[in-house]
């Protein structure tokens, strides 16, 4: 990457979340950062030796932060690679990926993180960057090594998928973690009470025969890590909250001024139990997809602040896990490449403006990572994305770039493409 | 049976009762009732699926309601193959698709299809090219059930309509009361279900049924009570405190079957647990069906096939 190149992205309906509004105009990059931006970048005014990108009137933001992708490397490399996931974040208009540590083995060792890193920078055209497990071997037993691991590079520390049960382990861990102020992710589940569910407790449930989990299962867990964040001062991120239960903790927690912020998933922001009709084992989520009225519920703490960050929980699955019985089929889906269509449903029908939108998938995920980018301003690193949020497709899943099918979106109508995705200035995907 | 009756839509599987009409569910308790009649002749053969195969799929065991479905398909004259999971290779790890496709393969005409998860039956149709038969999935339906039950109550009542039938125990667990619920109401009956709120799933209010918790409201004025069979090796401790605890408040003596109508009659679906769901007495007793229900299995069964037979090519 040379600093020398000039290039300007002109003629943009530019979507800013950091100024929570949509203005014409282009954005100036000199080698891997923003120079400038705003209406006075048009061709005219740049001069020579500038390379021009005519937007034509398309929008541009910034770069997509997806805080919660399965990356399948390593020890998972035929659910997915780091070089599919990446070719799917690109198509997708998500520039950094912050890849969960339930790989095998889990992310518990300072190796780990220096493999993926270095896999990364031969494989990837989007940065990735590293969540470590924050138990060894995510068992929820010992504390990880957080400060070697945070030197090897890992910004933040999650249990993956597997909640954590001891209070006692969790207080610990959360308390180690403050004296490196390291970011603590949780996944709230509490696995006795969801133990044998399959997905959301509820009459549809009791239709198809299905084990339910209920919402107190996500809530109870949640609670008692709001009570030690209190007890031990760590910043905390809640990484899928799906239930009004859960917000409610949530919004007490910020009132009382903790240092507490939270995600959800685009499935949970976009689908419903009822989508899993007739067994549908794509649509098998953990947590489980929850009702209309609290998808509503999770839209509207979207809108109000509640909810900061949204993710694609990418996880690939392949054929032999999903074309069986329902209770037999693993959990997840993949998101990555149509998280932002996906997300433009809550556009089009008027429950959140554009800017919010891509807040909650750039400025805030960068916010809570530390990380420079995810903002539209002079000297944020030029991860950018050029998209037209009305053109329609129909999801074919042979058409994704993950090496895993299983999307909850199969045939769906989104709206939505991503014309051009830059990293550091360099243009890493055009559509055709 | 006469081919008369054989013009009524049906769809391409069993898979469950939900989604069915009143009409269709009538039609083919008509029919059973014409196959009760072909049963009790010395010549019980018809030729109906004379050179068609049909394939028992078990994955989970079963005694009574496989041998009522091989019984039902050579009365009406087919080849009945028996396959068993423990003689299978889906022990060797074969998925239940690779079964599918396998079993495809071999051209069977007619699929029966029991399996211990819900759904499990609906993804091995959408495989095969010939209708299935659901015997019973999870716990999500178990159609032929609840088909076998609402003949038997129409013929010692001479009705469904208007009718109040409790279902009683392991209403959490059952898709016998899932089926039952289902078809009862569709036909018209007063469905309530009685049991303990740790066995009754979420959202049951919503069924359409009346919900009680104890046996003595639940079953006031019960034409008919229909007892659930308990399973013991998931109860004991986790859903309920004992057993004895479980017999001591639901299940169904001579005591507790006063409270019902005078003339209510008492069903269970077997396997019984004699001395916790229902005492010997009662089972055993002048207004039992359970051995007749066992008969009007065969014939729903034969019922069914035979509707499903209009489908087959040249059928």
């Amino acid at each position: 990457m040379s600093n020398s190149i000039r290039k300007a992205l002109v003629n943009a309906q530019i979507v800013d979340p950091l100024a929570d509004k949509i203005t014409t105009g282009g954005v100036l990059i000199e080698g891997d950062v923003i120079v400038s931006l705003g209406a006075g970048v048009t061709p005219a005014n740049c001069g020579s030796g500038v390379e021009i990108v005519d937007c034509r009137g398309l929008h541009l933001a910034p770069g997509l932060i997806d805080m919660r992708a399965f990356i399948g490397e390593p020890g998972a490399s035929h659910r997915e690679t780091i070089a599919t996931v990446s070719a799917a974040a690109a198509a997708g208009g998500v520039t950094t990926l912050l890849a969960t540590p339930e790989t095998s083995p889990p992310v518990d060792g300072s190796a780990t993180v220096d493999y993926i890193t270095r896999r990364a920078r031969d494989n990837a055209k989007v940065r990735i960057n590293v969540c470590a497990a924050l138990t060894k071997g995510l068992a929820g037993g010992e504390i990880a090594e957080i400060g070697l691991l945070r030197q090897a590079g890992a910004i933040a520390f999650s249990n993956g998928s597997q909640s954590i049960v001891s209070s006692q382990v969790m207080r610990r861990a959360m308390t180690y973690a403050r004296d490196f102020d390291a970011l603590v992710m949780h996944y709230a589940e509490d696995r006795d009470l969801a133990r044998a569910g399959v997905m959301n407790e509820c009459e549809f449930a009791a239709r198809l025969g299905l084990a339910g989990i209920p919402h107190e299962a996500e809530a109870i867990v949640l609670d008692r890590d709001m009570r030690l964040v209190a007890l031990t001062g760590a910043r905390y991120h809640a990484e899928l909250v799906t239930n009004s239960l859960s917000l409610d903790i949530i919004r007490k927690a910020k009132a009382a001024g903790l240092p507490v912020t939270c995600g959800t998933s685009i499935n949970h922001l976009t689908l419903n139990e009822n989508d899993i009709g007739d067994y549908r084992t794509f649509l098998k989520m953990s947590p489980p997809l929850r009702s209309e009225s609290e998808r509503l519920a999770l839209v509207e703490a979207l809108a109000d602040g509640t909810i900061e960050v949204i993710v694609s929980d990418h996880n690939p699955q392949d054929v032999e896990t999903k074309r069986v019985p329902f209770p037999e089929a693993a959990y997840g889906a993949i998101g990555v490449e149509t998280l932002l269509a996906a997300g433009l449903r809550l556009v089009s029908s008027g429950q959140i403006s554009l800017p919010k939108l891509m807040a909650a998938m750039s400025l805030h995920p960068a916010d809570i990572l530390r990380l420079p980018q995810g903002r539209l301003a002079a000297g944020a690193p030029a991860d950018l994305i050029v998209f037209d949020p009305d053109e329609p497709f129909v999801v074919d899943p042979q058409l994704l770039h993950s090496r895993s099918k299983n999307t909850p979106f199969d045939e769906a109508r989104l709206q939505g493409q991503v014309k051009h995705t830059f990293v550091g200035g360099s243009a890493i995907w055009h559509a055709d | 049976m006469s081919p008369a009756s054989l013009s009524m839509i049906f769809p391409r599987h069993l898979l469950g009762v939900e989604g069915m009409t009143r009409p269709q569910i009538e039609d083919l308790l008509d029919r059973a009732d014409e196959a009760v009649n072909v049963s009790r002749q010395v010549e019980k053969r018809r030729r109906v699926l004379r050179g068609r195969t049909l394939i028992n799929l078990f994955f989970e065991a079963s005694t009574r309601t496989q041998a009522s479905f091989e019984l039902a398909g050579k009365r009406l004259g087919a080849d009945v193959m028996n396959m068993s999971v423990a003689t299978s290779s889906v022990n060797k790890g074969e998925t239940l698709i690779d079964t599918a496709v396998t079993l495809n393969a071999m051209h069977p005409d007619l699929i029966v299809v029991r399996h211990h998860h819900s759904g499990a039956v609906n993804l091995l149709a959408r495989k095969v090219s010939c209708p299935v038969i659901n015997a019973g999935d999870g716990s999500h339906e178990h159609p032929t059930q609840a088909l076998l039950d609402a003949l038997t109550i129409r013929r010692n009542k001479g009705r469904i309509e208007g009718l109040i039938v409790a279902i009683c125990g392991d209403v959490l667990h059952s898709r016998v009361a899932r089926s039952n619920i289902i078809a009862l109401a569709t036909l018209g009956a007063r469905v309530r279900v009685v049991a303990p709120s740790t066995l009754l799933p979420a959202g049951i209010e919503r069924f359409g049924v009346e919900v009680h918790r104890f046996m003595e409201e639940g079953i006031r004025d019960a034409d008919i009570v229909m007892m659930l069979r308990i399973q013991r090796e998931r109860m004991e401790g986790a859903f309920l405190p004992s057993l004895k605890e479980f017999a001591h408040f639901f299940g169904l003596d001579d005591e507790k079957l006063k409270w019902a109508k005078p003339d209510a009659l008492v069903m269970h679906p077997g396997p019984m647990n004699r001395g916790v769901e229902i005492s010997s007495s009662v089972a055993d007793g002048p207004r039992s069906l359970i051995t007749e229900q066992v008969e009007m299995g065969v014939a729903v069964r034969m019922a069914v096939l035979e509707s499903l037979a209009q489908h087959l090519p040249n059928g």
